[in-house]
Parts: structure tokens; C-alpha cells; sequence
């Protein structure tokens, strides 16, 4: 029986690549080294509803068609759309990716990535100030501080911190956890807190401040701190900036709840300062811990073919990027689009309800393998293939290392970046017979 | 079969000591042939300038320079050379394009096009990251593509030279270009980005790294001594240390002297120095700093073992990128700008931060001047390649501009007059009267890349060639380069044709076709009992210190578009 080493799991931004698979006629029987989540998600290829079939929605029912069919009607929608909006891609390869924004060029479409409602707000302070990062290995090799920030890697990323962060050795750091300090700062004790050295619980929404103040006492204005900074007593802040300048190695992991609380973009701004402060001391840098498997890799490839992570407006023929107005949430909320694509995402449990109840006017495309809300108002769904596990393709770790998933079993789904493909050529040979 | 016949060029053509002599080109399936049929489709040059098509043999256009993107989203709208920058939307023919100085794949391959240039270098792959590289560099069209590997603060690299194991630091090099699918070996400042692995920096050739107890002269010499034992097409590609600090040339001339010993194992150079301008200043601090041109010049001439790059500046909006993290840091802090970093686990470091050169500023004009006496005072071509280090000293779309400064004196008295007189006391340019004529550009621009890459299909008009061939709407002869710049920057801005393989992808200015490129990649060969050893060495780092396991390591050759693979046989 086959086994295949070193897959590459498709479920986190953590893409460990150290999955060993046992496959025995055509499914999977065996999967070692993965976590619950990762595990969860190769054996849920044989446990979970998939979308059988393409299907239409006829008369409010969704029926059974041929993926000819269901490519002809989709088609259909995105050429007589004015206004189309693309969302999602972000657990999907690269390769989809890239066909994805040549159809939104070719169909003057808004596309956008899951990074609307998630590292959005990341993308936009490395705008303003940079983005001083490093792989993981380096964390592993050398950090002596870890931080992690607003987010709970137990549960979100959980091989994180064996492979790359707390509980990794390497190098300089053959002691692993001993000879590391763990911070967690967050607005409630998670399972990570529980984890950790020192915990530094903050009002919500109060972020901004406690970087601020941590930038004050790194460069030299201790005086300047009141008596309590977002919660936290001045003396505790001030100890926390001194383990950070005094470490060999610092880096600050932070998630949504950074990106997503209060002031938003802001924090991701103050911190990346508070990055290039902290080198004037040591060495320091950060990191995104980016969600789905390939939202970084959407980024990298929109960045590369467009010039932008997100947000990406076609309707000039060129690509236009201005986050706020051309978001996905930003046309919804304006009620701008007159129909939409949605692949490998799920807006319709995860967008505010304006968003949502425009969504369910238009005609909706969905291309996913398995049922999700978005499925309830969706017109046109399109089954695929389960990339990293039925289809190959690229993906991008959260520290932009980009790495080659495997096809692991055969699929009579098509995949994603087949999809996009035949449904550009349809478009295409509409347009022209039009 | 097709066939193609140029009648009546003015071929431009160093490689046969060609100088601008009217003459016809032939062409057959995508090569430079001695005769055609009847049948062959005619372009008329009507006399106009044909040369090779260009070659930029150090540019930053895949990996990196999406960083500078990613951070820099007001640089998509700048149109700062029209025709070659700013938002272009799609046609039947081309994709969308933005940007200026990270402008996205698509328009980097049709802008270098209209430029009349077909083969690029990216100068910096870090082995880790090689497969992004490949994918950008799938989705740039039209020009052939290479890479160079980054090696120079590598943990296997300094561990083997430590201990003295040169036949296995060979072999890791070699598996090292073919995890990559580099062509070439890269050093940025030597042991530096190690040392940025803790906020530090190695201050010149004998200032050893932290931790692994080697010098910058050991790996400089080290992998010297590699690059020739492997045949490597290209010799070592070297960064200096101390880039970008006043005072720095002294390291400059001290490195180019080391590489005095080597033999090349190629009929090229020993060493290849890039971006000079950016290591040739004089003075001890920013204030009594001054130009260094005139010394490194001055040991160039009389040196014959190696060829350099200009790293010329273009005043205006820049985006700097390199594996030379510190530097990037103290750029940063320096300019109060945006710093991004990237450090490479085992490998390398790297930053980006985007910059202003202001003719107003005595520091930029000085480095403005640096480059162009670097050119001029240097007297034979044949060492010196054309570049900005794009977008490092200023985007490529600036080279007709900065070719108007080398061909005319009177064009650089315009932007000298502009200059304070503090800048004025710290350059030597307004003293030099030399202007470049049509044959020392070719050379700068494509036939010295041949030589150096050891790619003679490439750069030159000789029949079997590629057909890679530029038609500026000048005519040689009755054009003045040194008064007619405006008119000169415009045919070069824009060719008349460019041919790529013998087919045509730019006419008039614009694109025609877009054709997907070559990637060229070096797999050099070594004697299996090494390669073995060194593989045992490798393991240990993939499982006790690299996050990638060593099987996902290696770029698949599913990402190379058109690959050309270059053997060598090493010597063992």
C-alpha cells in the first residue's frame, strides 16, 4: 500500500509538510504526524457531505446538473453581470488563485480574499510601516522571547508551537521551552495563556495603548507612562519592555485579535514601529498568524499579477485597489454587486447580515467541495476536488514560504484551477459570440 | 518554418566588432542564420540602429520586489515614464499593468520589451524562497529568464569552509543550484546576514561572523575557489561588504584585490562586482562624504580580472531591496520609511525600503555622480555592465534617461547645473568630457552579458544566435547623440521592433505579442561519493533545524516555463 511522506497539510497558515499518509485503495486509511485539525480534515474527505454534483437553482431548488451545464449558467451570470464580486480563494492553490484574477481582469470584476474579514487590517500597517518579519526557522533557531498577541495557537494552529515557535529547538535554542520566555497578551485567558511564562491580560480593544506605551519606555520615555496602561499597571509594562530589550531574540506572533479589535490597522501599524525600535536593542520581528492554509499565498500571487493583496477593482480595466471602498464587504454593504463568484470561502456564515442579505439577491456562483451557509443561496454550485489531498497545487505558509501540495488520492471532482479555467473559456466564447 | 529578413540595418554588434555597419539579418526558426529563402517575411530597417536584443544581467523583477509591491501600493500609480509606468489597462493582447518602480509580472516583461531588452537576471534568489521566484517568473512574459543564488551567509556554506571541506562545499553549492534552479552564485555582504540574525553586522573582509568562526574573506575565497572547480558559466557575484557607508570603497578595492589569485575556469571573469556605485564613497561620515569612483576606476584599469555593474541612480521615487538586511534596517532609520525585513532560516536575510533621490540632496547628486564616472573613467567597456540595480538606484524603464548621460556631456552639464556647489566639491564628473558612442552602449547593454554569463547565443548577431534582436528608429550617422538626447531617449524608450526567437513582440513602441520566455538554470555535476557525504550533512539541518522538510525543499520542475538546463562537469 502507498505511503506518501512529507504531504503538505491544507487546513492552517502553519502548512506543516511533514504529513505521512497511508492510502489504500484510493482512500486514505492512515494519517501519522498531523493534528486534530489536520487529521480531522484529511479523514473528513470520507466523513463529511461533499457537494455530490454541480447543481442549478431552479424554481428554489437546488437540482442536479452536468459540470457542463452548471459552467454554461455560471458563465451566463458573469457576463451579464455589470458588477461582478469575486470572493474567497484562500483554501485553494495558487494556481486557482492566479486563474481566478485573470478571470475577474477579463470580467471587470472586484476580487477579494478572506484577508477582508481577517489580516486585512495586517496588510494595510506593513502599508503604512513596513513589515519586519523573518521565516519560521529563525524563530525556531533563534528567538529567546516569543510573544503571542491576540491570538491561541492551541486551538487555531496547532502544531505551531512544536514545530516553529515555544516548544522548538534548533541551533541557538537547543533547550527549547527552558530556555525560552513566553508572553501571551490577550483579553482573556486562552489554553495558550495557560501555557505561558507571563500573561498579560488587557482591557479589550486597548492594544493600541500597550504598544504605545511599550515604544515610549523602549525609546527612552519611561516618565511618560500613566500609573495603568489598557488595564495593566505601569510597573508590568515596564518589566515586560525590558525582557523584550534585554532578549537575544524577540518575536511577536499576533492573530485577529490585533487585526480585528479596535483600531484596527492601527495596531499592526504601532507594532511593526515598536519592531523597528526594539532593533535599535536586539534583534525583533513579526509575525501574522495567517488562518486558512493559502490566504497569504492569495496574497502573494494578487500582489504579483496586480500589484495589490486584496481589494482589487477591474471595472477600469486596470486594477484599483482601495480598501474601504472596494473590500468585499465594502460593494456588499453598498449593495454595488449584481452577482458573485465564491470559492473556497464561506460568507454566508461569516459576513455581517447586510452583506449577506445582499448576497442572497444576486445570482451567486459557489465553487466548494463541501455544503456551507453560503450553499443556501448560492444558484450555481460547483463541486471540487479538496486541494493538498485531491489536487496539487502551491501554497503559501504564513511566513510566505511557498511549498508544493500533493495529490494524495484520485477524484472525480474537478479541481479548482480546472474550474476557473473552463469557466474563462466559456466567458470568453460568449462574449465573442455576443 | 519561418523566416524573417532585416534588410538594411545599421547593425550594432561588438561581439563581431560590428559598428554600425548597414547590413541584412536572417533569420530561421528563431535563430540567426547566414542565408533565408524568398519566401522570408521582409522587415525594412531602413538604415535604423539594430542591435541585439538587451540584456539586464542584474535586476530585481521576481521574489523580493513583491515585498516592494506589497508595501509600496501608491507606486502602482505612478506614471512617472509615460508609456513605460502607471496603470495600463487590458487589451486582447496584454494584461493590466501597474506600477513604476514594482510594477506587476506582466508589465515587467512588456516594458523591458519595449526597451528592446529580452533576457533578465534576477539578482538575488534565496534557496528557501526559489520557488516563489519561479512562479513570478512564469508569469513574466516574453523574456528569458535566470536567476542567481544567494550563498554568501549560508549555515552550510560557513560550517564546510570552517572546516576546511572544499570538495563537499562544492557539492552543496551544486545541490544548492539545483534546489534553486539558479544559474549562478550570489554573495551579499559576506557573513552580514548571519550576523543580522541578531540585529548585527560584520564590519569588513576580517571581521568574523558570530558563532561559526569564519571571515568574509574565507567565504568570498571559498566560493571562488567552488565556482571555478564547478565551470560555472557565471564567476561569483559579489555585493560587498560595507554597502552604502561612506568611506566603503577602501572595502571595495580590498575585495576586488583578493579575487586577483583566482582563475577563472571559463573565458570570463574572476569575479563579477555589482552595483559598484553604491560601494565606491570616499569620506569618513555623511558629512565629509565624497565620491571614491575615481580610486576604484583607478585599480579597475589596471586590473584584469573582473567585470562590474554600475548600480546607477535615477533621481526620483526608488524602492530598495536586498539580501544586505542591515543595511536595509539603516536605511529605514536613517529616511524615517517604511522597513520591511525578511530573514531566511539557515540561508540569508533580506529588507526592503522604498526611497527619494533628490537632486537637492548633495549625498544623492554625489551618488548619482559616482555612477556615471564609474562608467566613464573606466576605460574599456568590456568590464563594465549597464545597470540600476532596478529598482534599487531606479527603475529600468529609466535606462533610455540613463543612457542619455553617458552619451552626451551636455545632457549631464543640464542635471549638473541643478547641483549645490557642497555637491559639486565631492564629485569629479564635471571634469570628465567623455561621451559613449553607439558600440560602447551595445557592449554595456548586451555584449558583455554574453561574456560574462557565458551565454553566447545571446547578446550578439553571429548566425546561430538567437534571434533576439532590438530596431531603435535612430539613424546612426545622422543623429548627434550628445545634442540630440531627447530624440535619443525617445527610440529607446520604445524600440521600432523587438524580436524575441525570431518572432516579433514589439513594433512601433508596442507590444505585438507575448510569447513566454526561457528559464536557464545550471546543473552542475558532481562525483557521487560527495554528493552523497555532503547529503548526509544536509539531513542533519532538515531535521534538526530547517521548518521545510528537505523533500519539499527543491523546486519541481512543474514551476520552470521553458526550462534550458546548463551541465557542467565539476573538477574533483
Amino acid at each position: 500500500m502507498p505511503v506518501i511522506k512529507d504531504a503538505v497539510c491544507s487546513l492552517c497558515g502553519s502548512l506543516c509538510d511533514d504529513i505521512t499518509v497511508t492510502v489504500e485503495n484510493n482512500k486514505i486509511t492512515k494519517i501519522e504526524n498531523a493534528c486534530i485539525l489536520g487529521h480531522s480534515k484529511f479523514v473528513g474527505m470520507l466523513e463529511h457531505d461533499r457537494i455530490e454534483t454541480p447543481m442549478i437553482r431552479k424554481n428554489g431548488e437546488l437540482i442536479p446538473v452536468s459540470y457542463e451545464e452548471a459552467i454554461e449558467a455560471a458563465a451566463k451570470i458573469l457576463v451579464n453581470s455589470k458588477r461582478t464580486l469575486s470572493y474567497g480563494w484562500c483554501s485553494t492553490s495558487c494556481e486557482a488563485v492566479s486563474g481566478a484574477i485573470q478571470l475577474a481582469e477579463e470580467t471587470g470584476s472586484v476580487i477579494d480574499s478572506t484577508a477582508n474579514v481577517c489580516h486585512g487590517p495586517t496588510a494595510l500597517a506593513a502599508q503604512e510601516k513596513g513589515s519586519p518579519s523573518a521565516t519560521l526557522g529563525e524563530i525556531k533557531n533563534r528567538a529567546d522571547v516569543i510573544i503571542f498577541w491576540g491570538c491561541n495557537p492551541v486551538h487555531a494552529h496547532p502544531r505551531h508551537m512544536v514545530r516553529y515557535s515555544s516548544f522548538s529547538k534548533g541551533l541557538f535554542t537547543e533547550k527549547g521551552r527552558k530556555g525560552r520566555k513566553m508572553i501571551v497578551i490577550d483579553v482573556r485567558r486562552t489554553d495558550t495563556a495557560k501555557l505561558s511564562d507571563k500573561y498579560v491580560e488587557i482591557e479589550q480593544g486597548s492594544d493600541l495603548l500597550l504598544v504605545t506605551a511599550l515604544r515610549s519606555i523602549v525609546n527612552g520615555h519611561e516618565d511618560v507612562i500613566p500609573e495603568t496602561v489598557a488595564g495593566v499597571p505601569k510597573a508590568e509594562v515596564i518589566e515586560l519592555a525590558e525582557t523584550l530589550m534585554n532578549a537575544k531574540f524577540v518575536c511577536i506572533f499576533f492573530g485577529m485579535g490585533v487585526t480585528q479589535s479596535r483600531s484596527k490597522y492601527k495596531n499592526g501599524d504601532a507594532m511593526s514601529s515598536l519592531i523597528s525600535d526594539l532593533n535599535q536593542h536586539t534583534k525583533a520581528v513579526m509575525i501574522g498568524m495567517r488562518g486558512h492554509y493559502n490566504v497569504t499565498g492569495f496574497g502573494q500571487v494578487a500582489t504579483w499579477e496586480t500589484g495589490f493583496p486584496m481589494a482589487i477593482d477591474f471595472a477600469r480595466g486596470y486594477p484599483y485597489y482601495n480598501p474601504g471602498e472596494t473590500g468585499a464587504n465594502d460593494i456588499l454593504v453598498r449593495e454595488e454587486p449584481d452577482a458573485a463568484i465564491i470559492a473556497a470561502a464561506d460568507p454566508g456564515a461569516h459576513f455581517p447580515q447586510k452583506a449577506v442579505r445582499h448576497l442572497a439577491k444576486i445570482p451567486v456562483i459557489q465553487i466548494d467541495p463541501y455544503p456551507n451557509p453560503t450553499t443556501e443561496i448560492a444558484d450555481v454550485v460547483i463541486p471540487a476536488a479538496v486541494v493538498g489531498i485531491e489536487a496539487e497545487g502551491t501554497a503559501y505558509r504564513m511566513d510566505a514560504i511557498s511549498l508544493r501540495m500533493k495529490k494524495l488520492i484520485d477524484s472525480k471532482f474537478k479541481t479548482d484551477e480546472e474550474i476557473v479555467k473552463d469557466l474563462t473559456a466559456k466567458v470568453r466564447e460568449l462574449k465573442r459570440g455576443a | 518554418m519561418s523566416e524573417i529578413l532585416i534588410k538594411n540595418a545599421s547593425v550594432c554588434d561588438p561581439a563581431q566588432r560590428i559598428n554600425c555597419e548597414t547590413m541584412d539579418i536572417c533569420i530561421k526558426d528563431g535563430k540567426i542564420v547566414e542565408s533565408v529563402s524568398a519566401n522570408a517575411k521582409v522587415i525594412n530597417a531602413e538604415g535604423r540602429l539594430t542591435m541585439a536584443g538587451g540584456f539586464d544581467g542584474h535586476t530585481h523583477s521576481a521574489g523580493k520586489i513583491n515585498v516592494g509591491r506589497f508595501i509600496n501600493p501608491n507606486d502602482s500609480r505612478k506614471n512617472l515614464v509615460p508609456g513605460l509606468s502607471g496603470q495600463v489597462a487590458r487589451t486582447e493582447k496584454t494584461r493590466a499593468q501597474v506600477g513604476y518602480n514594482t510594477p506587476n509580472t506582466y508589465a515587467i516583461g512588456y516594458r523591458y520589451a519595449k526597451l528592446g531588452y529580452t533576457t533578465i537576471c534576477e539578482a538575488a534568489i534565496p534557496l528557501l524562497a526559489a520557488r516563489h521566484t519561479h512562479e513570478e517568473f512564469k508569469e513574466i512574459p516574453i523574456l528569458d529568464k535566470m536567476g542567481l543564488s544567494l550563498f554568501g551567509s549560508n549555515w552550510q556554506v560557513m560550517e564546510y569552509i570552517r572546516d576546511k571541506e572544499p570538495e563537499k562545499l562544492a557539492a552543496y553549492v551544486a545541490w544548492g543550484l539545483r534546489a534553486s534552479r539558479g544559474y549562478g552564485i550570489k554573495i551579499v555582504n559576506p557573513g552580514g546576514g548571519e550576523a543580522w540574525g541578531w540585529g548585527k553586522n560584520v564590519s569588513g573582509l576580517y571581521d568574523p561572523v558570530p558563532n561559526f568562526d569564519v571571515t568574509p574573506a574565507e567565504i568570498l575565497m571559498s566560493l571562488a575557489e567552488v565556482n571555478e572547480r564547478l565551470k560555472l558559466p557565471h564567476s561569483v557575484h559579489v555585493h560587498c561588504n560595507n554597502l552604502g557607508k561612506p568611506g566603503n570603497y577602501a572595502t571595495t578595492i580590498e575585495t576586488m584585490k583578493l579575487f586577483e589569485k583566482v582563475k577563472p575556469s571559463r573565458d570570463r571573469q574572476a569575479l563579477h562586482v555589482t552595483h559598484v556605485q553604491f560601494n565606491a564613497y570616499a569620506g569618513t561620515s555623511w558629512r565629509d562624504f565624497e565620491t571614491g569612483a575615481p580610486m576604484v576606476a583607478d585599480y579597475i584599469n589596471g586590473a584584469n580580472h573582473l567585470t562590474f555593474d554600475l548600480g546607477q541612480i535615477i533621481f526620483g521615487p526608488a524602492v530598495t531591496m536586498t539580501a544586505d538586511g542591515p543595511v536595509e534596517y539603516a536605511n529605514a532609520r536613517m529616511m524615517h520609511e517604511k522597513w520591511s525585513n525578511q530573514d531566511i532560516e539557515l540561508e540569508d536575510a533580506s529588507g526592503v525600503v522604498p526611497l527619494f533621490y533628490s537632486p537637492k540632496s548633495f549625498v544623492n547628486a554625489v551618488q548619482w555622480a559616482i555612477g556615471l564616472e564609474l562608467a566613464l573613467l573606466v576605460k574599456d567597456p568590456w568590464k563594465v555592465m549597464f545597470t540600476t540595480d532596478s529598482p534599487n538606484g531606479g527603475s529600468f524603464v529609466n535606462y533610455p534617461e540613463a543612457f542619455t548621460y553617458l552619451m552626451s556631456a551636455k545632457r549631464r552639464e543640464e542635471v549638473i547645473s541643478g547641483f549645490s556647489k557642497m555637491a559639486l566639491d565631492r564629485m569629479v564628473l564635471p571634469g570628465i568630457d567623455r561621451e559613449l558612442d553607439f558600440y560602447e552602449l551595445a557592449i554595456m547593454t548586451r555584449s558583455i552579458q554574453s561574456k560574462m554569463y557565458s551565454r553566447p547565443e545571446k547578446g550578439n548577431l553571429k548566425p546561430g544566435s538567437d534571434a533576439d534582436i532590438a530596431i531603435y528608429d535612430i539613424l546612426p550617422g545622422k543623429i548627434d547623440p550628445s545634442t540630440e538626447y531627447e530624440k535619443m531617449k525617445k527610440a529607446f524608450s520604445g524600440a521600432a521592433y523587438t524580436l524575441k526567437d525570431g518572432e516579433i513582440v514589439v513594433k512601433d513602441g508596442e507590444i505585438e505579442a507575448t510569447p513566454k520566455g526561457k528559464i536557464y538554470w545550471v546543473n552542475a555535476k558532481v562525483p557521487s561519493a560527495i554528493d552523497s557525504a555532503m547529503q548526509k550533512d544536509i539531513d542533519v539541518k532538515f531535521r534538526k533545524y530547517y521548518t521545510v522538510s528537505k523533500a519539499n525543499y527543491m523546486v519541481e520542475d512543474v514551476y520552470l516555463q521553458k526550462p534550458v538546463e546548463i551541465t557542467t562537469e565539476g573538477v574533483f
